[in-house]
């Protein structure tokens, strides 16, 4: 999966959780650029990525998450290896 | 896991929520989310629907009328459950109800029940969930506590517990659901565990135990999520260790979906939505291969072969839920003698020809059938579960019919049990000895058809079954089955008032009202708990407050039976009138007239009626009573059954 595959699949689940179509996110998008973008959603965001990508995020990694960039990355280096 | 498996997977869900965004009439936009709500989902999914539905209702569409019973639920748990609200409703959609939840910040339980919440007060819950977990409240024993310690600090929680449900009774005359423990921490000794008193595991299930028993000591209901984790297994969004430390969540983001339908389920039950019937298909439901072609010698069924002993399992249990108070009717594309003499030549059966309470194998199409099914056994369409191996038959009744429950079915008829089992379409909230009885009645009722069909007139029949009704005032023997035959009778039901043991009791004890059950029997059997009447003293008059009647009983004159049993307690009460009082619920239209047809006459409402409720009032012997063709036994005392 290439780095833009990557960031559509992810557009999409930002786009199922906050049921909002028009959300593009980037690298450098951070919880302040989304509405509504809560700890609870965040936990939602979390768990949508694991189901779709068959991953599991550890506890560690959770804590080290500051924008949709760190995200993606997490995601790549489960998926990509 | 496959959540939700019983429900059929949409084409394009993410396609389908999109196209409904779009959609302006806010009645027709709660009409697609319920429809979508039937479909298999995940969490983000069921989000969208739920927020589709949510903002229908807040344009002003009414649940009625798209067929929704309102409910409100308030969930107080020990974790964070804020993630699981939208499952709850969508799932209530799918069962028909639109659910209105309300919850409190996690671990404020005891203080919203014993304090005084404002906010909950004012949601005035008809049901409360207590969702509690293992690591709430921990009982702080040291490992080598003795099995008589052990067992007293279980016992005093469990006691705390109790105040809390009475407290919510108390209060809100709501029903009270307690969830079951899951364990959280690992077990400290494996398989030792349970020989330990004081270990985790080891006191999570005396809790869940003493639980259970207190539970239906105080007339609560549970939610047992331990089976359900025994079921599903660890690390599948049940007591996630990730998730816990994270969000404090009990139950993930990932399992909403069935979360949330085990908690409608209830409310379901609760609320009288819950089915009644299981219709099934025959050729490769009931057994394996085509009667028509391959003879009772040729079908596969019974001991001997994998395949013969799948479908006895489905068969077993089908006949087990018959026992337990479902009804069962067939619905086959057959020739009827052919499929009636699998029943009664093949000696592998399970089900019995005499198990079915309506049988039909014919050409037509199947929507047809199952609607004849339900006018025959005089209930609701939206009470069937249809089972059927076929896809394209289910996908046509799904169509024809979006009220009949058609569970979609794994491949291998092995796991068609499990398969009904798990989509809860049976729940409820009590079972008595009229519940178990209840497919012998649905068969004596085809019996007194049958009389019926020999009969030359309608009086001479009546006369011919030797009914008698038998009228007392709920005591504790009736409550259980009054209550639940209130909250569930949806057609022949004046106001769909509904109401919890705690109601009932306290109207039996006041000498001024009246809460009265009602059997029927006659000379082929007993038909049991078939009617409750609920009423207060308004003025000169003696208010019905509820009037319902089983639809197994219709047109045998029980209505103008039971005006005279009504009558009799009223003047007996020093009462001048009965006043009557029909609220059109949308699926009662069946008794629009019934005051009318026994005399009353139309009156104005009282003071606080509801809009739409209309009133009729009946002048004590002013007029002879209707006639009716039924021996009546009033028994005000209390006989113990051995």
């Amino acid at each position: 999966m290439n780095e833009v595959q990557l960031y559509s699949q992810i557009n999409q689940i930002f786009r199922d959780v906050f049921d909002d179509d028009a959300i593009t996110v980037d690298a450098t998008t951070t919880a302040h650029d989304v509405e509504g973008w809560d700890s609870a959603a965040h936990v939602s965001l979390i768990v949508a990525a694991e189901m779709h990508f068959s991953i599991r995020f550890r506890t560690a990694e959770l804590d080290t998450l500051h924008n949709v960039g760190d995200f993606a990355k997490l995601i790549q280096g489960k998926v990509g290896a | 896991m496959d959540q939700l498996a019983w429900l059929p997977p949409h084409p394009d869900l993410g396609a389908a929520l999109a196209a409904a965004r779009a959609e302006e009439n806010p009645a027709a936009l709660l009409a697609t989310a319920a429809r979508l709500s039937g479909f298999r989902r995940d969490f983000a999914a069921t989000g969208r629907i739920d927020r589709l539905a949510q903002r229908a209702i807040a344009e002003g569409a009414a649940p009625k009328s798209a067929g929704l019973v309102p409910y409100r639920v308030a969930v107080l748990a020990s974790h964070t459950v804020d993630h699981l609200l939208p499952a709850m409703r969508v799932a209530g959609l799918a069962r028909r109800l639109a659910l209105a939840v309300h919850t409190t910040a996690y671990g404020q339980y005891r203080q919203s029940l014993m304090g005084e919440d404002a906010a909950l007060a004012a949601f005035s819950p008809q049901m409360v969930l207590l969702a509690l977990d293992a690591r709430d409240a921990p009982l702080e024993l040291p490992l080598t506590a003795s099995e008589e310690v052990v067992n007293a600090a279980v016992a005093t929680r469990v006691d705390e517990l109790r105040r809390l449900w009475r407290r919510a009774r108390q209060r809100f005359a709501a029903q009270v659901v307690q969830q079951t423990l899951v364990p959280l921490d690992p077990p400290l000794f494996g398989s030792f565990e349970a020989l330990v008193p004081a270990a985790p595991w080891s006191v999570v299930e005396r809790l869940n135990t003493a639980l259970r028993a207190a539970a239906r000591e105080e007339g609560v209901l549970l939610l047992d999520l331990a089976w359900e984790a025994a079921r599903l297994g660890q690390g599948q969004g049940l007591g996630d260790a990730v998730r816990w430390h994270q969000a404090k969540q009990l139950v993930s983001h990932a399992l909403a979906p069935l979360y949330g339908d085990l908690v409608a389920r209830i409310a379901a039950a609760a609320a009288g939505q819950s089915k009644k019937c299981l219709v099934l298909d025959l050729d490769n439901t009931l057994w394996g291969g085509v009667i028509g072609d391959d003879g009772i010698a040729g079908i596969k069924l019974g001991q001997g072969s994998a395949t013969g002993e799948a479908f006895l399992s489905v068969q077993r249990y089908a006949a087990a839920l018959g026992q337990r108070g479902v009804i069962l009717a067939v619905c086959s594309k057959n020739d009827m003698a052919v499929a009636e003499a699998a029943f009664a030549e093949h000696p592998e059966m399970a089900l019995k020809r005499s198990d079915i309470a309506c049988f039909v194998a014919n050409w037509q199409d199947k929507a047809k059938n199952l609607r004849q099914i339900a006018q025959r056994l005089n209930i609701g369409i939206d009470s069937l579960v249809f089972l059927d191996d076929n896809p394209a038959e289910r996908d046509i009744i799904r169509r024809e019919l979006p009220e009949v429950a058609v569970p979609e079915l794994p491949e291998d008829a092995a796991n068609y049990a499990a398969c009904l089992a798990s989509a809860g379409y049976f729940e409820t909230i009590a079972f008595t000895a009229d519940d178990a009885a209840r497919g012998r009645d649905y068969v004596a009722n085809e019996e007194r058809r049958a009389a019926l069909e020999e009969a030359t007139d309608m009086e001479g029949y009546l006369q011919s079954l030797a009914m008698v009704l038998q009228a007392r005032e709920i005591g504790p023997a009736e409550l259980p089955r009054s209550v639940q035959l209130v909250n569930k009778t949806n057609q022949f039901n004046l106001t769909t008032r509904r109401t919890s043991e705690a109601a009932v009791g306290a109207l039996s004890t006041d000498p001024r009202s009246l809460a009265l059950a009602l059997r029927l029997r006659d000379r082929f059997g007993d038909n049991g708990l078939i009617a409750v009447i609920l009423a207060k003293p308004d003025a000169d008059a003696l208010r019905i407050d509820t009037w319902l009647m089983s639809c197994r009983v219709l047109g045998r004159q029980v209505e103008e039976a039971t005006l005279a049993v009504l009558a009799e307690a009223a003047t007996e009460r020093g009462y001048r009138a009965l006043l009557g009082e029909y609220i059109p619920s949308g699926r009662n239209g069946m008794v629009e007239a019934h005051y009318a047809k026994l005399g009353f006459a139309p009156c104005d409402p009282p003071p606080g009626a509801a809009p739409e409720a209309r009133f009729w009032r009946y002048v004590l012997g002013a007029a002879p009573l209707p006639p009716h063709a039924i021996a009546i036994e009033t028994q005000r005392e209390q006989v113990l059954t051995p």
